[in-house]
């Protein structure tokens, strides 16, 4: 239990310099732009003096080092600055802005892992039966989707044609009151207020934008599930298993798909990022009040500290996920981490 | 099969022509095998002749309008219906195959580039410049792809030339440790040091003699990127970043025809949506194709 205390205590001490990595990119995303950043802080309407007035408040008079420092510092006390169009705290904005993110991401994934890791299981128990050529295809056609495209398309048939779900724009319909706020998903918050009305408001507000972001992610995980269980079943371990005459239910769920469950998990980092990316254009299409459409209202207006926290926002985020994928793996697989010093 | 035999012909073009029969034979072989990549390459011959021929094919100015035409379905005169402006939205999907693939392979072939040097440097010499380079893959590796995208066509100006660049730089990783690792374990390879011996320079033992070792894997990688490298700049041109209307291009057609989705002028958006679907589906199957014909163990 030591040796694993140490190795969990390593892979937190990896993470450190990825951190500081992330810092420095968006430091410099920030401060090392052609163009004066100061007239970027400032914003489009200033003068020659309230733009000499900013580079002395944002320390930019001074040298690159002492910059980055002054930046690092002002994260630590959780200061990204302000966002010139609506003039508050951008730290607030995406603390209030974040769970709308956060629900709609995990709901699909969710979704997607349910769907795509027994559709893989199955694909590969029974290769070349009607459920693999069907998985083939999904997984094919899935990684060439367009999420903003396929969120452009469930509208129009599920909004326009069928009339089936409600129009999409935000989390809630304009009739209903949002649930008092506890943790900031909306479907857990209905919940715990007994709402079972504004709950299921919620639930058909987040389906479409839920099953375009799933959509987008079933093709990978499908296919690293598929890829797994085969090569986890035409292993010796299985094959000494079914020497040993256990039941076929054990072999698949007790030892091949455990071992399975590995890659798959590793996969799931990768989709993870490419489904805080896509969740950018599926917040879009559907006017969804996240991080994703925050940033994308802050392009347009050039707003910069926005973006900036945005993009070190998603990134710490995402090295959060990682940590937390690498732990879950330790705790998967027993050999990692007494192999590791 | 002779994976062998095509090696060292899709490496160096100069090789004898006895093993480049060899090798066409292989890639005949496979194709037959498989006809969804010989599909895949039809695809990407309709592709690139929309590319090269396109705006001379199309039967309307991409860029005119015609108020008295505007937001009308499609006809026999407008295959894919005209959008709010009048324009037809057949030639204007048509003609932004050029400026997508564009795009695209400007900054695929940057970053394979700039992975190839970095990456084959780091391999071969290793020591610190193996530890920076790795520290800084991490890092670009840490954030989301897209996001960082996002940010750096935000910081770097909102331009075409800053799309190409964004995804040139969020590409590099997958390259760079590609040709790390095909480098690196031909480093001490016995016709790496034979070449060494023969009195060749590092850089052209590593140029000339290793690197070209990495060129199949990196061939499938490149077209699978292709695919991805048009979503990305697909995706950023969705959310106003880089191109800017009225130039025809998937992305921003796909987001202007998304305001009129709910009032049911689909065709809008849905075709152009649907070009950008096959032209990545192409690079796709493109990619899987090629890593059969490169690696048939790892077919799956």
């Amino acid at each position: 239990m030591n040796r694993r205390l140490r190795a969990v205590l390593a892979r937190l001490a990896q993470a450190l310099p990825v951190i500081l990595g992330v810092v420095l990119v968006s430091f410099l995303l920030t401060r090392a732009l052609p163009g004066d950043p100061a007239a970027y802080f400032a914003g489009d309407a200033a003068d020659a003096a309230s733009i000499e007035e900013t580079r002395v408040k944002l320390g930019l008079d001074r040298s690159m080092p002492e910059q980055f420092g002054l930046y690092v510092l002002q994260l630590a006390q959780g200061d990204l600055g302000q966002s010139l169009t609506t003039g508050q705290p951008v730290v607030e904005e995406l603390a209030r802005r974040l769970p709308a993110s956060l629900e709609l991401t995990l709901v699909a994934l969710l979704v997607s892992c349910g769907i795509a890791v027994p559709l893989g299981v199955l694909a590969a128990t029974r290769p070349g039966s009607w459920v693999d050529h069907a998985c083939r295809l999904l997984v094919t056609a899935g990684v060439s989707l367009p999420t903003f495209f396929t969120g452009v398309a469930l509208i129009y048939v599920f909004y326009y044609l069928t009339g089936w779900a409600p129009s999409p724009l935000g989390r809630l319909d304009f009739i209903y009151l949002e649930p008092p706020s506890v943790t900031g998903f909306f479907l857990i918050d209905a919940a715990l207020a007994g709402d079972a009305e504004t709950w299921f408001a919620a639930l058909r507000q987040l389906i479409l934008p839920a099953a375009t972001l799933a959509l987008f992610t079933l093709a990978p995980i499908a296919r690293m599930t598929r890829a797994a269980m085969l090569s986890a079943l035409s292993s010796d371990y299985i094959r000494t298993a079914r020497a040993a005459g256990l039941t076929s239910r054990k072999i698949l769920f007790g030892y091949a798909f455990r071992n399975a469950l590995l890659p798959v998990v590793t996969t799931l980092g990768m989709v993870f990022s490419f489904t805080l990316g896509a969740n950018v254009l599926v917040e879009k299409v559907f006017a969804w009040p996240g991080i994703g459409s925050y940033a994308v209202e802050a392009l347009v207006a050039s707003d910069y500290a926005a973006v900036q926290g945005f993009v070190l926002c998603m990134a710490l985020l995402f090295v959060a996920l990682n940590l937390l994928i690498d732990l879950a793996y330790s705790m998967i697989d027993p050999r990692i981490g007494f192999d590791s010093k | 099969m002779n994976t062998m035999t095509e090696i060292p012909t899709v490496a160096e073009p100069q090789a004898p022509p006895a093993k480049s029969k060899g090798a066409l034979d292989h890639v005949i072989y496979v194709l037959k095998d498989n006809p969804v990549t010989l599909l895949a390459f039809a695809m990407f011959a309709v592709l690139m002749a929309a590319a090269v021929l396109g705006p001379a094919l199309v039967p309307y100015d991409p860029l005119a309008t015609n108020a008295s035409e505007a937001l009308q379905p499609p006809s026999a005169a407008h295959w894919f219906g005209t959008d709010n402006l009048g324009r037809d939205v057949f030639s204007r999907a048509i003609v932004a195959t050029r400026l997508d693939l564009l795009i695209s392979v400007a900054a695929v072939a940057l970053s394979f580039v700039i992975g190839s040097v970095l990456g084959a440097a780091a391999g071969y010499w290793g020591g610190w410049l193996d530890v920076a380079l790795s520290r800084v893959l991490d890092t670009i590796m840490a954030f989301p792809l897209f996001v960082l995208a996002m940010g750096i066509v935000a910081a770097m100006g909102n331009t075409i030339e800053n799309i190409v660049y964004a995804t040139a730089i969020i590409n590099v990783p997958f390259y760079a440790r590609l040709v790390r690792a095909e480098v690196n374990i031909r480093r001490e390879a016995g016709f790496a040091l034979a070449a060494k011996l023969a009195g060749n320079t590092d850089v052209r033992v590593l140029a000339m003699h290793i690197f070209p070792n990495a060129l199949p894997p990196m061939m499938v990688q490149v077209s699978l990127n292709l695919g991805w490298a048009i979503l990305n700049a697909a995706g950023l041109s969705f959310i106003g970043l880089g191109v800017r209307p009225p130039t025809a291009e998937w992305g921003i057609m796909v987001a202007e025809g998304a305001n009129f989705i709910v009032s049911g002028e689909w065709w809008l958006a849905i075709f152009p949506g649907l070009c950008l679907m096959f032209a990545v589906f192409t690079f796709n199957l493109l990619g899987d194709g090629l890593r059969d014909m490169v690696d048939p163990r790892r077919r799956t």
